[in-house]
């Protein structure tokens, strides 16, 4: 009996009129390990979740059949354990050994049982912190890893991943793919979703990809799967190792005047004392650990915070005879003109109920011709999503909408929050592709970003705090 | 936001007792309290509670530096009875304006602030000598409360922190978009608004996600539920009831003897 068995599934959420995954036939055998690939919207997500019995018979339609052991999945759940993709809404309780006992505590484990299964995850997922330390205060990737001891306490036979390091660091992100290795012995099945694929071949046995239409395209050991399909899984969006990316692209001339200069500009506690300047025509990246205030430095020259020391100096260039006053006392319609700011979560910016009216809010609030938003919507490929709720957008699709949405008020300097974040290699090369432009028709560009790939292919010019 | 978090670690004897003792405690004295609209028997009430404050380990000091919120309310409570008050009986004491403050009305403002305090120490002392999950964790054993409810709430509550973070960010991002009120009341309440709105939107789908989360760990499948922290209703916990409401009843006899008791019904 295989551990997973897959026949003709199929779900289709209510309310709407595709099927969010169709016709997959997929047997796993006990203790193998599984690379689930696809392009975006094929379904990943959703084939987990019916894996781990999390799709509620009323909250959709279901065909085929879906078995784990020979039990159907929906009576399974006990052997099935799921890390999902975001640290803060994975986490029950207030204090790391009362969030990996919650499941424990679920499936009526007697209590002198519990501590030392609990002290045994953490252990194993190698968290060194005492079980009273308080979740709140770890780090996203620390986060990560006590989900993970969460689920692995459960001693779950099929252990599913669902993009767990998408929302982390580089170095966070390592932490967990090491604890997993680690933590993962053979007798527990793996099924995992991830976008950067590098990191995780070496994890896993067999590659399987899924069709956008359904069904299943390809199914073997990595090394072949990438070998037949890696140029169409790249230009499907999906990190192949060993693809390669477009040369990199470096500013055409030399910089041109300064837009804005930071003057030991600082935020106590989140920001030590920072000079930097950035000019029209070049690429800044600003790189450094977490929590050393790259975001805040950002913040401060788009003049969204008050800085506590030193100040940010405008240029006439920038902002003509406002140049005198800071950013941050600035009206937001001037503001919004003169520095455009994208954050790294995109759905905080979005204000609309569709993507053509997000586009139009600058230039409205500006009494500016709407000319520009068919040609934004254009040039970034959302011309068919005109009338879309940007909440209903996928990610890339959201990130490309933020970004067009700070470009819609023409300003000279643009500063972005980690925009590769999470995103798949098309939308990476398109935003790399479309960066290079603006620096090149005479924007500052300045990102705070921990992508060493995006750094090599754009930036002139890195600061490391 | 941190008003939420326990104020004090304290082994202080009180603080140490069950948490669903310290809550029915302070709920049998909070209708006390409110059982009678004169002024001294909440004046008692505040007496008693800070005589026993240093028994649940919290210090006048940081009291007073944690409930200036309340303090604050207090003041406005009194201000607003001394200006609308509708009692305005008894002899004016001064002139504000065209305002007489009479002896009448003042009474009732020294009542209401009185009151507002004495009900509100116990909710502080409850709350800041007792750990969110201690609460939940005996509310489900000692107190038989579904777990659905207490740990479900648990849960979500460790979400509130984040909302604040969200906020800031959600208020900086419309800036960027050139959305400000710019001094204009009617566009700052629309922006408000439209900020809250996303905040829900937020917050909802957060519920969400932590809610699967939780279904996928198996919470409130149907089996029965063990306690990873075992909480003891003891007898000192008993004792400690019983004081609280001897306690209430012996503030009550002192308003009822010196015939100041002024019952809210009848």
């Amino acid at each position: 009996m295989s551990a997973v068995d897959l026949r003709g599934f199929g779900w289709r959420h209510a309310g709407r009129k595709a099927w969010a995954v169709r016709g997959v036939d997929l047997r796993v055998e006990r203790g193998e390990r599984v690379l689930l690939l696809g392009p975006s919207g094929a379904g990943k997500s959703t084939l987990l979740a019916a894996l781990a019995g999390l799709l509620a018979d009323d909250s959709g339609e279901r065909e085929g059949i879906a078995e784990i052991d020979g039990l159907d999945t929906r009576k399974a759940r006990e052997r099935v354990g799921i890390v999902f993709q975001d640290p803060e809404t994975q986490l029950v309780m207030s204090r790391i050994g009362d969030d990996v006992a919650f499941g424990l505590e679920n499936r009526g484990v007697p209590r002198a049982e519990i501590w030392p299964r609990v002290a045994a995850a953490v252990e194993a997922v190698g968290l060194d912190h005492p079980l009273d330390r308080a979740t709140h205060a770890l780090s996203g990737g620390e986060q990560q890893r006590l989900a993970l001891a969460g689920v692995l306490a459960l001693r779950p036979d099929l252990l599913l991943l669902d993009e767990p390091t998408a929302n982390l660091d580089p170095a966070g992100a390592d932490l967990v793919r090491a604890s997993l290795r680690r933590a993962t012995d053979r007798d527990t099945t793996v099924i995992m979703v991830e976008h950067r694929l590098a990191e995780v071949v070496p994890f896993v046995d067999r590659v399987v990809v899924l069709a956008p239409g359904g069904g299943v395209r390809a199914d073997g050991p990595p090394d072949r799967v990438f070998a037949e399909h890696g140029a169409a899984l790249a230009a499907d969006g999906i990190w192949v190792p060993g693809q390669p990316l477009p040369a990199p692209r470096r500013a055409a001339g030399a910089p041109g005047e300064v837009l804005v200069t930071a003057d030991r500009l600082a935020l106590a506690p989140r920001l030590a004392p920072t000079d930097l300047s950035v000019r029209t025509g070049e690429a800044v990246a600003v790189l450094g650990p977490n929590g050393v205030g790259k975001s805040t430095l950002a913040l401060l020259l788009g003049g969204l915070l008050t800085p506590t020391g030193g100040r940010v100096v405008a240029s006439s260039v920038l902002a003509g005879t406002d140049a005198a006053r800071p950013p941050h006392r600035w009206r937001a319609a001037d503001l919004t003109a003169r520095i455009g700011s994208v954050f790294q979560d995109p759905e905080h910016q979005f204000v609309a109920s569709t993507v053509r009216d997000e586009l139009a809010v600058g230039p409205r609030k500006l009494g500016r011709p709407l000319g520009i938003v068919d040609a934004l919507l254009e040039r970034l490929h959302l011309g068919h999503l005109a009338r879309a709720n940007p909440y209903t957008l996928s990610g890339g699709e959201a990130r490309r909408l933020s970004v067009a949405t700070a470009l819609a008020a023409a300003p000279r300097l643009l500063l972005l929050d980690e925009p590769t974040f999470g995103q798949d290699r098309r939308t990476w090369i398109e935003l790399v592709a479309l960066l290079a432009d603006l620096r090149d028709e005479g924007h500052g560009v300045l990102t705070v970003t921990h992508d060493p790939a995006f750094v090599e292919a754009l930036a002139d010019r890195r600061l490391t705090l | 936001m941190t008003t939420a978090a326990v104020m004090v670690r304290s082994d202080a004897p009180l603080a140490r007792r069950n948490p669903v003792a310290k809550l029915v405690a302070a709920t049998v004295f909070a209708v006390g309290v409110l059982s009678t609209l004169d002024p001294l028997t909440p004046a008692l009430a505040i007496a008693a509670e800070l005589v026993l404050l240093p028994f649940f380990g919290v210090r006048y000091g940081t009291l007073l530096r944690r409930g200036w919120p309340l303090l604050l309310s207090v003041f406005g409570v009194v201000l607003t009875t001394i200006l609308f008050g509708a009692n305005r009986g008894g002899d004016t004491v001064f002139a504000l304006g065209p305002l007489d403050v009479t002896t009448g009305v003042l009474t009732v403002a020294l009542g209401l602030a009185l009151r507002l305090v004495a009900l509100a120490l116990p909710g502080i002392m409850v709350f800041a000598t007792t750990d969110p999950t201690d609460l939940a964790d005996a509310l489900v054993q000692n107190a038989k409360a579904p777990a659905r409810f207490a740990i479900g709430t648990l849960a979500a509550f460790r979400l509130v922190p984040l909302l604040g973070q969200e906020w800031q960010a959600l208020r900086m991002a419309r800036r960027a978009r050139g959305i400000d009120a710019g001094g204009n009341p009617v566009a700052a309440a629309r922006l408000f608004a439209s900020t809250l709105f996303a905040l829900l939107v937020g917050a909802i789908r957060r519920g969400t996600r932590l809610a699967t989360a939780m279904d996928a760990r198996g919470f409130d499948s149907g089996t029965p539920r063990t306690h990873a922290r075992e909480q003891r209703f003891a007898r000192a916990d008993w004792l400690f009831l019983l004081g609280a409401v001897l306690l209430t009843g012996l503030i009550l006899t002192v308003s009822i003897a010196t015939d100041t008791f002024r019952p809210v019904i009848g």
